[in-house]
């Protein structure tokens, strides 16, 4: 890839009680570019996007945004470098409603200091009605959603803010056919915009055809990254379950070298 | 914009003209419910008192009764709605009050002299302080330190009540000072029939306003509309319940005595018949509506309160979402605090003494009150008018079964039976509704 990545993590490292959860992993997204993470259960692929979306602090590693180091040390932090995460578990708070859910840390205030509500529902109406048209239940609280309901309210928070780097971990995780294909448009879209998602997934079906790239963790090392037009879906099944590095990707500090 | 002046014809039509109704008016049917409760209470004590319940001389003590419980009970609503519980707010009470008590009785005087006007703000002040300090002192402990707020203000609810003591040996402080005490209310703690009449034309006003603004808010934006025969009955309810509640604290006149010498202080010529001077809105009932304005303000229209609500549904949504959802758990104790101070403004100018017993079981009429007005304990989910409501209701089966010379230790069980048997009913209703 040519130019500068729009975010650069190096020797990213992070222990939880003595477990190296990640240790030692780089990756790389460029503008425009849709990057699948990979990796059994437990492999490390979200603490590590944990890790830039500022929900946990690294041990040790760098964060470079823009070819210059980033400091994140909370979700606040990440957001200001425009980096949006939607979590495999939404992240809303379930008991107050749609626009409540999609301002929350920055809602739109009155000349006065106040809500604007409105103003907030105004814009929650125009957003979903982009990414879920048939949605209308703007009072009641997103507890009362579908899971495919709840899931565009997440996504709408992502990228209502001028997001630069999407973060997805398992983003059609609870969704049917239908909204799944929904997604993988709304992907295309972004990616046609500019900005560089990160997708996460343990199931290479879901991420194959969308992404660009794919990074291939496993036990919390990187095993490595390869172009998807450079191997096969059998190859990257290889690099998850045996840790095997292809002749089409580049190996990493987890791959397991062949004597 | 025609589709949009009513509701969807489907959401009203097929389920019956209540439900209609309700729909139309997005009035809350658990609010209703509480309604109904107190109202069936009020009626029920009425009948067996035989009509002494529904008076207003006693309606006007309910009122001041409640005002203490009501004003602590909207901070324990935000502190139950982020998860957390304050168990020491009785105890701080005590503590404040002492405070209070000390700062008005012996050390004012000292520098202003006896009744100075500037002693109650002071004294107020220094108690509004006094109780943010320890409000925040707990925050602190339960946000950044992460010791459970149950034990915090369990250990609270003992080192406050030793603080009360110690503050004077176990003496208790007494007088207030005179502009201090019509915070308690009492005859000349009220405003009286004319400004009584303003406030409440104020209030109507205010409804009226509110909700003008609210339906042109969304007209501009295109949104769906309430009927608008449901914006006239909600107007007109609620001005009728304010004017109603005006009328009824501006019928209970002075006492006969009080009058008398009131009239010959200022020659006034007494009537045939007696002189009749209405009490109107005791003090202490217009600091509570002022609390609970404030508060419903702080918890609706601020950013403050929306991470309140969104700490209560998801703690860890929130963080994500950038909160600092540390320094708002903190907030609300800060908060709790000096309202807390505010009750025990209350309290002690209502008693004209501070003791160190002031305030005992105060924590728990308090987290009652806001339980019984909808607050769910599991967080999340409370109203601040639910709450001042509750304490309401609680008040009226206490000062109820005084009334009709109900034994000390059976108050104290059918206070319980009733707590349990509201949350109860509580948990089926939520259960039905989803």
């Amino acid at each position: 890839m040519d130019g500068t990545p729009l975010v650069e993590m190096r020797d990213m490292s992070i222990s939880f009680g003595g477990i190296h959860a990640v240790d030692d992993a780089s990756c790389a997204l460029y503008p425009g570019e849709v990057v699948g993470l990979l990796g059994h259960n437990g492999a490390g692929k979200s603490t590590l996007i944990k890790i830039l979306s500022g929900a946990y602090r690294r041990d040790a590693g760098t964060i470079v945004v823009d070819g210059t180091e980033a400091h994140i040390h909370n979700p606040r932090d990440a957001k200001a470098y425009g980096i949006e995460t939607i979590y495999q578990t939404l992240a809303l708070a379930d008991n107050v409603d749609a626009a409540a859910n999609l301002f929350l840390g920055r809602e739109l205030l009155t000349s006065l200091g106040t809500l604007d509500d409105v103003a907030m529902e105004a814009a929650t109406r125009e957003v979903m009605g982009r990414l879920n048209p048939n949605f209308q239940r703007f009072k009641e609280p997103v507890r009362a959603l579908s899971g495919g309901q709840r899931q565009s309210v997440a996504i709408a928070r992502a990228i209502h803010f001028n997001a630069r780097i999407l973060i997805m971990d398992e983003p059609t995780a609870a969704l049917g056919p239908q909204e799944t294909q929904q997604v993988a448009d709304l992907i295309k879209q972004l990616k046609a915009e500019g900005i560089g998602i990160f997708l996460i997934s343990h199931d290479i079906h879901d991420v194959f055809d969308l992404a660009d790239r794919v990074y291939v963790m496993k036990n919390g090392k990187m095993v490595g990254d390869a172009r998807t037009s450079d191997v096969t879906k059998d190859e990257v099944l290889g690099m998850i379950i045996l840790g095997k590095c292809p002749p089409g990707a580049t190996p990493g500090p987890g791959a397991i070298r062949e004597a | 914009m025609a589709q949009s002046t009513t509701l969807p014809a489907g959401r009203v039509g097929g389920r019956g003209p209540i439900r209609g109704f309700l729909d139309a008016t997005e009035l809350d049917t658990r609010m209703l419910g509480m309604v109904a409760a107190l109202l069936l209470i009020w009626l029920g004590f009425s009948i067996a008192s035989g009509g002494v319940f529904l008076t207003p001389r006693n309606l006007w003590n309910l009122s001041v009764q409640t005002a203490s419980i009501a004003v602590m009970s909207t901070g324990m609503v935000l502190v139950i709605v982020t998860r957390n519980i304050d168990l020491s707010v009785g105890s701080v009470l005590g503590f404040v009050g002492m405070v209070m008590g000390v700062t008005q009785a012996e050390i004012l005087p000292q520098f202003l002299g006896y009744d100075h006007g500037a002693t109650w703000v002071v004294a107020l002040l220094v108690g509004v302080v006094v109780g943010g300090l320890i409000g925040a002192l707990h925050g602190y402990i339960i946000a950044y330190l992460g010791v459970p707020a149950f034990i915090v203000t369990l250990g609270g609810l003992l080192a406050w009540r030793g603080a009360a003591w110690w503050v004077t040996s176990g003496r208790t402080v007494a007088p207030m000072d005179t502009n201090f005490e019509l915070i308690g209310g009492g005859t000349d703690g009220s405003i009286g029939a004319t400004a009584s009449w303003i406030i409440g034309a104020v209030l109507c006003a205010a409804v009226v306003f509110a909700l003008v603004r609210a339906r042109r808010q969304r007209v501009r934006y295109g949104f769906p509309l309430r009927p608008l025969w449901a914006e006239v009955f909600l107007g007109t309810v609620a001005c009728a319940v304010i004017g109603g509640a005006i009328w009824v604290f501006n019928s209970y006149p002075w006492p006969v005595r009080i009058a008398e010498r009131y009239a010959e202080a200022n020659n006034l010529p007494i009537p045939e018949g007696g002189l009749f001077i209405a009490h109107g809105l005791a003090i202490p009932v217009l600091v509570a509506l002022a609390v609970g304005m404030v508060m419903t303000f702080l918890a609706n229209r601020t950013r403050f309160g929306r991470y309140v609500y969104a700490i209560g549904g998801n703690p860890e949504a929130a963080e994500l979402a950038g909160v600092n959802t540390k320094w708002v758990k903190m907030q609300v104790f800060i908060l709790m605090g000096m309202l807390v101070a505010i009750a025990a403004a209350i309290s002690t100018a209502r008693l004209n003494a501070a003791t160190n017993a002031q305030g005992t079981l105060d924590e728990l009429y308090t987290i009652a009150a806001a339980v019984i007005g909808g607050t769910s304990l599991a967080g999340g989910v409370g109203t601040i008018a639910g709450a001042m409501l509750g304490a309401l209701v609680m008040q009226s089966l206490q000062s109820g079964m005084v009334l009709m010379g109900v034994d000390s230790p059976l108050q104290n069980i059918v206070v319980g039976i009733v707590l349990v048997l509201a949350v109860w009913a509580d948990t089926v209703y939520r259960s039905r509704i989803k």
